[in-house]
């Protein structure tokens, strides 16, 4: 009885999140869906014809796609990557014993907090800009050619920004787990005689895999639909050499205002995050649960 | 020896820990400084790190352009009044599912977060002209909602995770002296979960107060949060540095201020099931 | 009937009750005539007791699809947009602007200038007021040019411009011959390689629609383009738009620079120009073929059919482009700091050619250009430097993107333009092309 009651209960605290996401992802998703279907452009109004699937035909086809496609992987894997180890080697060193721990935790929590669009226009102008910028002068004063980051290596410049977004984040994630590491054990291991490298290797790493995956799992949720960024620095080119797949929808429904083309490649980047949710899910099952 | 040794790495390690993190904090630190300077000392080559005339002249500049207290204020509503709203609704449900789980659960959660994984573009059509056709454009409410919605499974699931982490024992104990659910609740968890959902709460204001594609899209002029602020300086006009970076001090300042008196709050629930 | 006496019983109203007043949403670019007009906005606000001002101030590619979205979902977000000659035809043909036609009794249609004047106008009827107009020009450094031992014509060739860029180049010293837009967007690098094209003898389509962008006159276009600014322009060319572009010509780093003939009184101003004292202009080149490579270009204010507002949007934008405006302007900011480009009286006013160095060349350049016949052979499109139908800001950025890699040294010129002759067809082909 009192377990019926509580099933209830809890189903009915449950249900207003549930139904409020199935809406928000439902009701839009249908209409995306109907729209990929027609021929659709926002500069030519009244009756929209039935075109079938060539909008997907038309998406998919698009040289641009391929790029954009390894463009989100390389972006997304390459971010995840400098995360992870910048933050795991910031989490160790953040769990030393160091003069002035707070106020450094401080400035390496810094770069979270700001906006996507300014850290864009202030790595793009005052750092990496090949004239003003600070990298242009202390490469002449070194006597160098100064490096033009984006439009040499738009795609690795995005990542610099991007990565330095996100490092904080997964350094207090895993300078947490670190923290709950048991010492004594630690110790036990290195009266064992266990060298620094094999108790970081057999002991931390595998404490650490919980929280590894949670920052994989949030990153990755942002890093698939980074935006900002792109708009603000590159515009995606030179050529396609920084555009990803949501910085490709967004050209085509908002340059080209095709909004039945739009749909039809929203609705592949719908696919293509499924198949990345599985993917995770798989991954993160053992460890979320527990 | 030990003790000499153990000095001379905390000092290695405090020297190395200082670099890094002022590397990191650099750029932060170097818009703040530019916004003080003239045009002509933000680009001047040497560039001068302290020493120049300090001045406030692009902050004036910058706030007669458009109305900062009012982009600020927006930003507030918005991020503040969506991340409440969220926790109403994803408090029950994490409760819900944290002590309650079926087999089902987890599908939920993932499921949930999967919503999050929608490239927005796709779906900004059909959200333009809903909120057209409800009146919403351009309205704190329309916002609010929207806000709520992105960022709910994100606070569904970071407070699963912190919910997850409270023994159910404890539960099972209060409800053996008869406690009510009610009761359960409020003396029970409630102080147990608090850091969990404060941390939930900031780590959302900051979400929120970051989020520049619906903001600025279903805004024109009465509801434009920060990031419309500042994306009237998205591309240069002559020399523009000391006003870009007194516009972007302006727009980052109350949302470092307030994570950087929060920090402890927010890194304690930040655990995302990472700790065990 | 009974309108006008609701219309002239909302009047009395809101004259009566300054406590309802309307609120106007305009929605403009952040280039500094407009930051000058949003100062100065008070004027109108005092004229004009019942309306009040909100502005909406953006970079111009936000501004174009937050305006663009609202207006094609009639999402009556805006009163006032600030809009180019691009848009203007493509609108108004599809209803989505209201004809200007209660301007201010005294506004003087016949005072702008005729080539600006016939781009805004559709059927017969203004669909959106000039705010300020430009064409294209060469600016370049006296200095540094007398220094090289040269002299520029008031008419240079292309051929003169290379010499001229070599002369004066001297990247020890970071001063760069040329600077050229190389930043992807139809109206950003494609602008300038568009125009430049007509005067090489390209086109983008021919009389049936057919893409040229594989012709050989584009390839001399966009290899001359290319080997100019990798041999004599600055680094990172190819992200530089106009803003970036005015920035390095007033820190002193180009010896050239053709661009807007808005950016005359911006370089020639001491207060944001380094050398401000050293600037000559002359018109853009041209190849020998009969056209120059100069464009046409109009931010104008117009009144979207979804406004609720239309009275008080009318008188705002009769305000801001009047000659009322252009004289307050010069009183509160400087005579060379008035909009230019619209109006013939300001051209016939001494004390302005005399303030403005660059006067005389705007004149000239805007008078030559010709958006009905841009191109040496004929082709079925208007516009100079973009191609007026809706499709263009598609193809223009797409193809854009790909010769901004071909000066990024990413591919060839030849396989820059083989790649955008098929994006181009692509699109064509999606949207229907040609269509009878």
């Amino acid at each position: 009885m009192a377990t019926n009651n509580s099933r209830a209960l809890a189903r009915a605290m449950l249900s207003p999140a549930v139904i409020l996401l199935l809406i928000w992802m439902v009701v839009p998703l249908v209409m995306t869906i109907y729209f990929s279907f027609l021929d659709y452009n926002l500069f030519m109004p009244g009756e929209h014809d039935f075109i079938g699937l060539l909008n997907y035909e038309f998406f998919l086809t698009d040289p641009a796609f391929v790029d954009s496609f390894f463009n989100t992987i390389i972006l997304v894997v390459g971010v995840l990557f400098i995360t992870l180890v910048g933050g795991t080697g910031l989490a160790i060193l953040l769990d030393q014993a160091i003069y002035g721990r707070n106020f450094v935790r401080i400035m390496v929590l810094a770069p979270f907090f700001v906006m996507p669009t300014v850290s864009a226009l202030v790595w793009k102008n005052m750092f990496m800009n090949p004239v003003n910028g600070l990298f242009a002068y202390f490469a002449t004063s070194l006597g160098f050619e100064p490096i033009d980051f984006l439009s040499q290596m738009p795609l690795t410049s995005i990542i610099i920004i991007v990565s330095w977004q996100w490092l904080p984040f997964a350094s207090l994630i895993l300078l947490t787990a670190i923290q709950s590491l048991d010492r004594e054990q630690l110790e036990a291991a290195e009266l064992d005689g266990a060298g620094k490298f094999s108790r970081f290797r057999f002991m931390v790493l595998p404490h650490l895999s919980r929280a590894m995956t949670a920052v994989v799992l949030i990153e990755t949720i942002f890093l698939l639909s980074i935006f900002a960024e792109i708009l603000v620095t590159t515009a995606g080119g030179p050529g396609n050499a920084s555009t990803n797949i949501s910085y490709l929808i967004y050209s085509q429904s908002l340059l080209e205002f095709d909004v039945g083309m739009g749909s039809a490649g929203g609705l592949v980047a719908v696919i293509i995050a499924n198949i990345v949710a599985i993917f995770l899910m798989r991954m993160i099952g053992k460890n979320i649960e527990g | 020896m030990s003790i000499k040794n153990s000095n001379r790495s905390k000092l290695f390690y405090t020297g190395l820990a200082w670099l890094i993190s002022t590397a990191i904090f650099f750029p932060i630190l170097w818009t703040f400084l530019t916004s003080f300077k003239t045009e002509a000392e933000a680009i001047s080559a040497p560039p001068s790190l302290f020493f120049f005339d300090w001045t406030l002249e692009n902050y004036r500049e910058v706030m007669e352009r458009s109305p900062y207290f009012r982009h600020f204020w927006n930003s507030v509503v918005i991020s503040v009044g969506s991340s409440l709203l969220g926790l109403l609704i994803a408090v029950p449900a994490a409760w819900s599912m944290a002590f309650n789980s079926t087999k089902r659960t987890k599908n939920i959660l993932m499921w949930m977060l999967s919503t999050k994984m929608l490239p927005p573009v796709g779906v900004l059509i059909p959200i333009y002209l809903l909120f057209r056709d409800l009146g919403l454009l351009d309205s704190l409410t329309g916002l609010v909602v929207i806000m709520t919605l992105i960022n709910l499974p994100i606070m569904t699931w970071m407070l699963y995770t912190y919910f997850k982490e409270i023994p159910g024992e404890i539960l099972e104990a209060s409800r053996m002296d008869g406690a009510t659910i009610g009761e359960e609740i409020l003396y029970v968890l409630a102080p147990i979960a608090l850091p969990g959902i404060a941390s939930t709460l900031l780590l959302n204001i900051i979400l929120a107060w970051n989020e520049a594609f619906w903001t600025l899209i279903l805004t024109a002029a009465k509801a434009a949060p920060l990031t419309a602020f500042i994306a009237s300086y998205s591309s240069p006009e002559g020399l523009f540095y000391a006003k870009l970076s007194a516009a972007s001090t302006l727009a980052i300042a109350p949302i470092i201020i307030l994570g950087w008196f929060s920090q402890k709050q927010l890194v304690r629930g930040l655990s995302f099931g990472a700790v065990k | 009937m009974l309108n006008k006496l609701c219309i002239a019983m909302c009047a009395a109203l809101t004259v009566s009750l300054p406590v309802l007043a309307e609120t106007l949403t305009i929605a403009t670019v952040n280039n500094g005539d407009m930051v000058i007009m949003k100062e100065l906005s008070d004027d109108f606000t005092k004229k004009n007791p019942g309306i009040d001002l909100e502005w909406v101030t953006f970079e111009e590619n936000i501004l174009r699809q937050r305006v663009t979205t609202d207006v094609a979902t009639k999402g009556g977000q805006y009163d006032v947009m600030t809009i180019g000659t691009y848009e203007v035809p493509i609108w108004a043909n599809r209803g989505w602007l209201l004809p200007l036609d209660k301007l201010d009794a005294n506004y003087d249609l016949d005072d702008l200038l005729p080539a600006v004047r016939d781009g805004l106008t559709v059927n017969d009827k203004l669909h959106a007021a000039p705010f300020y107009a430009e064409s294209s020009m060469v600016m370049y450094r006296t200095d540094l040019l007398a220094k090289a031992g040269l002299k520029m014509p008031k008419e240079p060739t292309w051929k003169f411009i290379e010499k001229a860029a070599a002369a004066m180049t001297d990247k020890e010293n970071s001063v760069y011959g040329i600077c050229l837009r190389g930043k992807a967007g139809w109206g950003e690098n494609m602008a300038l390689l568009t125009a430049m094209s007509n005067s090489f003898g390209a086109r983008w389509f021919d009389e049936n629609w057919e893409p040229q962008l594989d012709s050989k006159a584009w390839h001399d276009t966009v290899d001359y383009y290319v080997s100019l600014l990798q041999n004599y322009g600055p680094p990172g060319a190819s992200s530089n738009g106009f803003n970036e572009n005015l920035a390095l010509f007033q820190t002193g780093k180009c010896g050239m620079w053709i661009d807007a003939t808005v950016a005359g009184s911006f370089i020639s101003n001491p207060e944001d120009s380094e050398v401000a004292d050293k600037v000559g202009f002359a018109l853009a080149p041209d190849n020998g073929l009969g056209k120059r490579g100069n464009w046409l270009w109009a931010w104008s204010l117009a009144v979207p059919a979804s406004t609720k507002k239309s009275e008080a949007a009318m008188k705002f934008v009769s305000w801001a482009t009047s000659k009322e405006y252009l004289a307050l302007v010069a009183k509160e900011k400087g005579l060379a700091k008035v909009p230019p480009g619209t109006r013939q009286s300001l051209y016939n006013n001494p004390a302005y050619m005399e303030a403005s160095p660059f006067a005389q060349i705007t004149l000239d350049s805007i008078n030559a250009a010709d958006p009905n016949n841009p191109t040496v052979d004929p082709v079925p499109y208007v516009g100079i430097q973009y191609v007026a139908i809706p499709e263009f800001q598609g193809i223009g950025t797409a193809v854009g993107r790909q010769l901004s890699a071909v000066l990024a040294g990413q591919m060839s010129v030849k396989e820059g333009l083989a790649r955008s002759q098929k994006l181009v067809k692509r699109s064509m082909r999606k949207a229907g092309y040609p269509k009878n």
